[in-house]
């Protein structure tokens, strides 16, 4: 970077502080706001000219104080007070002016650290409607830094804001490093004072001041990294912190507990809410008790019954909303892409050129927007739920649920909506703080039966359990097989979350700690802002991928071409175009359309891997035919229904319902001459659809959601191994119990 | 019996805190959220299926599930009705 360095001001606060839409208001950026606990998962920054002074603003990730557990928890603290590296120029400290007791305790470590720093009481409004008084005049004094009241709502208090950061920027601009924050002094325990002493020297030698910083800065900087040690280490996850400062604190701790009395982090977090609450007596006070709206809410939407009902309710409309609200639009993308084709393949001249066009480039584009509807659908959802505080209460409804197989309740939402797809259900897994269980819920939802197997499902009870057929128990077999599969496909997804809890991801859950927010009615630009930006990241990082492998997937089912094969059609095409009868013209053109449909698959790349791959899925009851199905449902797993009708010269229009497919599956045989599709041999085929990683999409959203393909590649390869042993099962021991 | 731990409140009840049980990262979490020697807590409700548990700390709300909340020591002998 050939700028010069600008001030860096670091925007902290506890979540659900309004820190987001705080900054969003002060910058314009186009970003999240939530109501959720921890939303701000990426670091978001943005450049900011005051009069004449340029700065630099950092969205930090709410947090509750300047200690932490895992790794997630000390990107905020690295942010504020960074061990090695440069420092931050000043804090903008964001708090609930409605809650100012409780987030005064983060204000001070923050004030601790002598960083120069603005706090900022957001949300005046809601405070006054609390009935609620801060002499933010007495806060001032009694801190000793600027205070200023905003509602990032309304507007009010940020012209001020924006001067005192201009004034405040300015300041450090002269003098980075520098100038330091006032002075806090803690009431600290003399045993205490002396450990945290000898803390400090472990501190220096793991991690010395950078040189730019005043004395005043790097004493107070020393300072906090002890006390942020004594408060993070032990039982933590952090795989940064050297041998040596690890030993000193548990020493430390041993020492103190051979004395007795409380532990060193019972007397240093004691001061602090000493400190705190002498500030807050002086200048919060009540001008009246007033039951709260969201008091009188959470009476209903937590009641024992009504909240089941409430929770109940709020779900089925998230689910009919992906199922059956998003079909429309979805089959009017369907549409305009098969008109686009057709449209396509009328003007350009008949050739490969054209082919990769239309069957490879515009399918892909088709491949990737046809999930927008369900992407913004459920992205408007989840954003609705967060803002309104109605999603931390779908955790506190149905944690024990999620308990049970190691998850925290905030999984629910994203496993629910795999059930209707899982690439916009792995989008939903961000609101999902803890980076192990946001891992474990997205790679085990892609378990749960998606609308896309219902084809499947579809095709192929109707050719093996045709209407009718009972089972000994007078339930219909077509009815009960599907309710068989979507059993297995919930026991599967819980199944596999508590395996991945267990082994690869396994490590101490952290405790369940969640805070109910405020109600709150969700703005609506912030609303559209985040489905927008939901959307975009779908579009931009899992869509490329997405549309990319539509057109090598379609190369390797179309290429390479039987010369001769392709030649005796053509002579047989012109053949026919000197026919009469135009009625049994169209349909021989067709015939042949259909013969060269079969034959390019059957001579392609994927024609040739079905065959090769016969010997592998025989043992299952597939065939070469079912083989290249398999292959081409990589695409999207309903593409399998199409591929059926291709290779068995149906034509490329087949669906689920045409007898056209059906009767020519239920009369496909085997090299022996037996049916191929047999109950047994149909069952094991839904069992391996059910479980097999057989959608590209759901990998590029594991890998855009992760952030590696490791993850991805690891879910393609647990759950096809788990698919083919789960089919191999069904159809071995079903053949050793004498089913057919 | 008084009731001994968060966990043993019924809902409505207040306690004091004692002490938090333990040395780990769950003892340091619940100081620093303010559950100091003395510090009134009240059990708001319980969840529809029976945990987790929501309590009130320092005028705002915290759920924890009730393993955890057997962490929470109470000053014994005191009990209140809110």
């Amino acid at each position: 970077m050939s700028d010069p360095p600008r001030a860096r001001i670091v925007v902290a606060g506890p979540p659900n502080a309004g820190k987001t839409s705080l900054f969003n208001a002060l910058t314009g950026a186009r970003a999240r706001t939530g109501n959720y606990p921890g939303i701000t998962v990426d670091r978001r920054t943005a450049e900011l000219t005051l009069g004449e002074t340029r700065l630099e603003l950092v969205d930090v990730p709410g947090t509750y104080s300047l200690s932490a557990r895992s790794k997630e928890e000390q990107i905020a603290i690295d942010e504020v007070l960074p061990r090695a590296g440069r420092q931050p120029s000043a804090a903008i400290f964001v708090a609930d002016a409605s809650a100012l007791e409780r987030h005064l305790y983060l204000a001070l470590q923050l004030l601790e650290t002598r960083l120069p720093t603005i706090l900022c009481l957001n949300m005046v409004d809601d405070m006054r409607e609390h009935g609620i008084v801060v002499d933010a005049e007495a806060l001032a004094r009694e801190l000793g830094i600027v205070v200023i009241a905003v509602s990032a709502r309304t507007g009010e208090g940020l012209d001020r804001l924006r001067a005192a950061i201009g004034v405040l920027a300015r300041r450090v601009e002269k003098a980075d490093g520098e100038r330091a924050g006032p002075t806090i002094e803690l009431a600290l325990p003399p045993p205490l004072e002396e450990a945290l002493a000898r803390v400090e020297l472990a501190i220096e030698a793991a991690w010395p001041a950078p040189s730019a910083l005043s004395k005043p800065r790097a004493d107070a900087r020393r300072a906090a990294l002890a006390r942020w040690a004594l408060l993070s280490i032990g039982g933590d996850e952090l795989d940064d912190v050297p041998g040596a400062l690890r030993e000193v604190v548990e020493r430390e701790r041993r020492e103190a507990e051979a004395e007795g009395g409380a532990t060193l982090e019972e007397a240093l977090v004691t001061a602090r809410y000493a400190y705190v609450d002498r500030v807050a007596a002086k200048v919060i006070s009540r001008a009246g008790q007033r039951a709260r709206a969201s008091e009188r809410i959470d009476a209903v939407l937590t009641h024992p019954l009504l909240g089941l009902l409430a929770f109940a309710a709020v779900m089925a409309v998230v689910f009919q909303a992906l199922f059956a609200w998003s079909e429309p639009m979805m089959s009017g993308i369907e549409e305009a892409v098969a008109t686009t084709q057709g449209f396509v393949r009328a003007v350009m001249p008949a050739g490969p050129l054209g082919e990769l066009l239309v069957d490879g480039v515009i399918a892909g584009v088709g491949n990737v927007i046809v999930f927008v509807p369900q992407i913004a659908m459920l992205s408007l959802f989840i954003v609705l739920l967060e803002d309104s505080g109605y999603l931390a209460r779908v955790a506190f409804v149905i944690d024990r649920v999620m308990h049970g197989v190691g998850l925290h309740g905030g999984a629910f939402v994203p496993m629910l909506s795999g059930f209707a797809c899982a690439v916009p259900a792995i989008m939903a897994t961000r609101t999902i703080a803890n980076r192990r269980d946001r891992l474990v819920t997205m790679m085990a939802l892609p378990l749960m039966s998606c609308s896309a197997r219902l084809p499947i499902y579809a095709l192929v009870t109707a050719i093996v359990f045709p209407p009718g057929t009972k089972t000994s128990i007078g339930v219909e077999a077509g009815a009960l097989a599907l309710l068989s599969m979507y059993a297995l496909s919930v026991s599967a997804t819980l199944g596999a979350a508590a395996v991945l809890k267990r082994t690869i991801l396994k490590g101490e859950t952290p405790p369940l700690l969640l805070e109910l927010p405020p109600y709150r009615v969700p703005q609506l630009g912030s609303v559209a802002r985040a489905v927008a930006q939901r959307t975009r990241s779908f579009l931009w990082d899992a869509g490329t991928i997405i549309a990319a492998i539509t057109v090598v997937l379609w190369a390797l089912l179309s290429y390479p071409r039987d010369a001769a094969g392709e030649a005796e059609l053509d002579a047989r095409a012109r053949a026919s175009a000197h026919l009469e009868d135009r009625a049994e013209r169209d349909e021989a053109i067709e015939a042949i359309e259909h013969a060269r449909a079969e034959l390019r698959m059957e001579h392609s790349v994927g024609g040739h891997l079905g065959h090769l791959m016969e010997p592998l899925i025989a043992p299952l009851g597939f065939d070469w035919k079912i083989g290249i199905g398999i292959l081409a449902s990589f695409a999207a797993r309903e593409v399998f229904v199409g591929t059926l009708g291709i290779v068995y010269g149906v034509g490329t229009d087949a669906d689920e319902t045409s007898d056209s497919l059906r009767d020519r599956l239920r009369a496909a045989e085997r090299g022996d001459g037996s049916a191929l599709f047999t109950p047994l041999s149909g069952v094991s085929l839904m069992v391996f659809f059910v479980l097999a990683a057989q959608c590209m999409s759901t990998l590029a959203a594991i890998k855009r959601e992760s952030g590696s393909w490791r993850w991805a590649i690891f879910t393609l390869v647990y759950m096809n191994t788990l698919a083919y042993l789960a089919a191999l099962l069904v159809y071995q021991g079903g053949r050793l119990l004498g089913f057919s | 019996m008084p009731p001994r731990t968060v966990a043993d409140l019924r809902v409505g009840q207040t306690g004091h805190v004692q002490r938090i049980a333990g040395d780990g990262p769950l003892h340091r979490r619940l100081l620093e959220l303010g559950l100091l020697r003395g510090t009134p807590v009240r059990v708001v409700r319980i969840a529809p299926l029976g945990d987790p548990i929501q309590l009130e700390v320092r005028g705002g709300s915290l759920s924890i599930r009730h393993d955890d909340a057997h962490a929470i020591c109470l000053i014994c002998g005191e009990r209140e009705r809110a």
